[in-house]
């Protein structure tokens, strides 16, 4: 099989991705954005995929759906290979494959009770066993008192706790996270980041973390991944690649981030 | 003056009968179409090029033809399924055959509205095909669709009034007759007049209920 061709799977080994490839084509040039990307992600990691904006990092996140199709390579999940899975096994997995956005993407027409309840409806799980899940979900995510709003009254906070809800409510294998900090002010980044931490000790749930925000990483994450140019340029533990970046791709995230934090800027012999 | 009376009001209840009804088929051919046309789209729940693009001839065909012609064309049809080619159940068969395709689109671009990131969300929680129709577009869109429904039931209303050129009755038929052929410019008035009327109902619960579902939800334009 192609898959064992691609090289071994590491121990343990929740997400397993070799040589992935995808390159969009643009009327105006043709853009790899991943060209051969290998990663482990172990159960239990909450594993952070962060690079500069055009890194590939996004894309790699969505090939491990499928929302987006990769070229080549093979991504496989529990050892399970699934860029070849037909439409409805495709379905199935994702229902074990948790999501959340940026932008959260809740469904306006449904209460939070009803987003939350979404992926158990289709899951075909019976109504008195939505009902219980849901009031589970919502204290656990802090939002038991929002049950009957609509999402257009929430604030972003909120909003991503509906969302992380949602996703955890068919009880996944894997939660994915596409920036999804990145719209919110730094409080509520950081409860959302304290959730989804104690979600992570608490379930051993594992996490694939797309972030452009270092701090984020620091904080909620014990592996890391650079990504630059659709390649991996580094990746470990988050304390070793932090104090002791090996990349160059590494040096200039973590020296920015230190930059801001002590006031001034400097890349490449300029200050900005 | 009271024969006048009633016969504005046959051709009234004609036309609302022709409007509602003709309306109402051609919903249940062009939403199913519509929805496939969406999903078979790229990157949606069933995605297939072929079949988009098939449907998508089909669609583009049936909205090319004049729309007199089309209903000349399709009275054979009428005289097969209702037995006639004159009266309001007769134009009933053209009507919702010429406004299915028109449907299709409207019903299209509704669905195309719901924002990108909310299907994804959604085929990433492992939605169907059936589902993402039902349990997503359709609601999500809900608002969109019900002004797309505005804009059919007029659009209905106008076509009743063409096919009141070949005998199918209303009120459009009653301007042709009495008020352009007999020069009876009153029953002209009364009648464009009514239409006007309608028009405006219309128009005005479409945007009341659009505008009420968007509040229920906290969502506003």
């Amino acid at each position: 099989m192609k898959a064992e061709a691609a090289g071994p799977l590491a121990d343990g080994a929740m997400i397993s991705v070799r040589d992935l490839r995808k390159t969009f084509v643009t009327p105006a040039a043709k853009v790899a954005a991943l060209a051969g990307v290998d990663l482990d992600i172990r159960k239990g990691d909450i594993f952070g995929i962060v690079g500069f904006s055009g890194s590939g990092k996004s894309t790699l996140l969505r090939c491990i759906n499928l929302l987006e199709r990769p070229d080549s390579g093979t991504v496989r999940m529990e050892g399970k290979e699934t860029t070849t899975l037909d439409r409805r096994q495709l379905g199935a997995l994702r229902q074990k494959v948790g999501m959340i956005f940026q932008h959260f993407h809740l469904f306006d027409a449904r209460t939070v009770a009803d987003n939350i309840a979404y992926p158990l409806e289709i899951a075909k799980v019976g109504r008195k066993r939505i009902a219980a899940r849901v009031e589970e979900l919502a204290s656990l995510v802090g939002i038991a008192d929002k049950l009957k709003a609509y999402p257009g009254q929430l604030s972003g906070g909120q909003k991503q706790r509906v969302a992380i809800a949602r996703a955890l409510a068919n009880d996944p294998i894997v939660l994915l996270s596409d920036e999804a900090t990145s719209a919110l002010d730094p409080e509520t980044t950081w409860s959302i980041l304290q959730l989804l931490k104690d979600i992570n000790v608490n379930t051993g749930l594992t996490i694939a973390f797309v972030t452009h925000e270092l701090d984020v990483v620091r904080v909620l994450c014990n592996r890391v991944a650079v990504l630059e140019a659709g390649r991996v340029m580094e990746k470990g533990e988050v304390g070793q690649v932090f104090h002791n970046p090996r990349s160059l791709a590494g040096k200039r995230l973590v020296e920015i981030s230190r930059g801001f934090r002590e006031g001034s800027l400097y890349t490449d012999g300029g200050g900005i | 003056m009271n024969q006048l009376v009633d016969m504005l009001l046959t051709g009234l209840e004609d036309t609302l009968y022709m409007t509602f009804l003709s309306a109402a088929i051609g919903l249940a051919i062009g939403l199913p179409l519509g929805a496939i046309l969406t999903i078979t789209s790229k990157g949606h729940a069933l995605e297939s090029p072929r079949l988009n693009r098939t449907l998508g001839a089909v669609v583009n065909m049936g909205r090319s033809f004049p729309s007199l012609i089309l209903i000349i064309l399709l009275l054979p049809l009428s005289r097969l399924i209702v037995g006639t080619t004159l009266g309001p159940t007769a134009a009933l068969v053209p009507l919702s055959v010429e406004m299915a395709p028109f449907i299709g689109r409207i019903t299209e671009n509704a669905f195309k509205e719901v924002e990108k990131g909310k299907i994804e969300a959604a085929l990433a929680m492992g939605t169907g095909p059936w589902a993402m129709v039902c349990k997503i577009l359709v609601p999500e869109a809900l608002p969109s669709l019900v002004r797309g429904v505005t804009l059919i039931l007029i659009s209905t209303l106008g076509l009743t009034a063409i096919a009141g050129c070949i005998g199918a009755g209303g009120l459009g038929s009653l301007a042709i007759r009495y008020g352009y052929q007999r020069f009876r410019t009153d029953i002209m008035f009364a009648t464009v007049s009514l239409l006007i009327l309608l028009v405006t109902a219309i128009q005005l619960t479409g945007n009341r209920v659009a505008r009420r579902i968007g509040r229920r939800r906290h969502v506003y334009e």
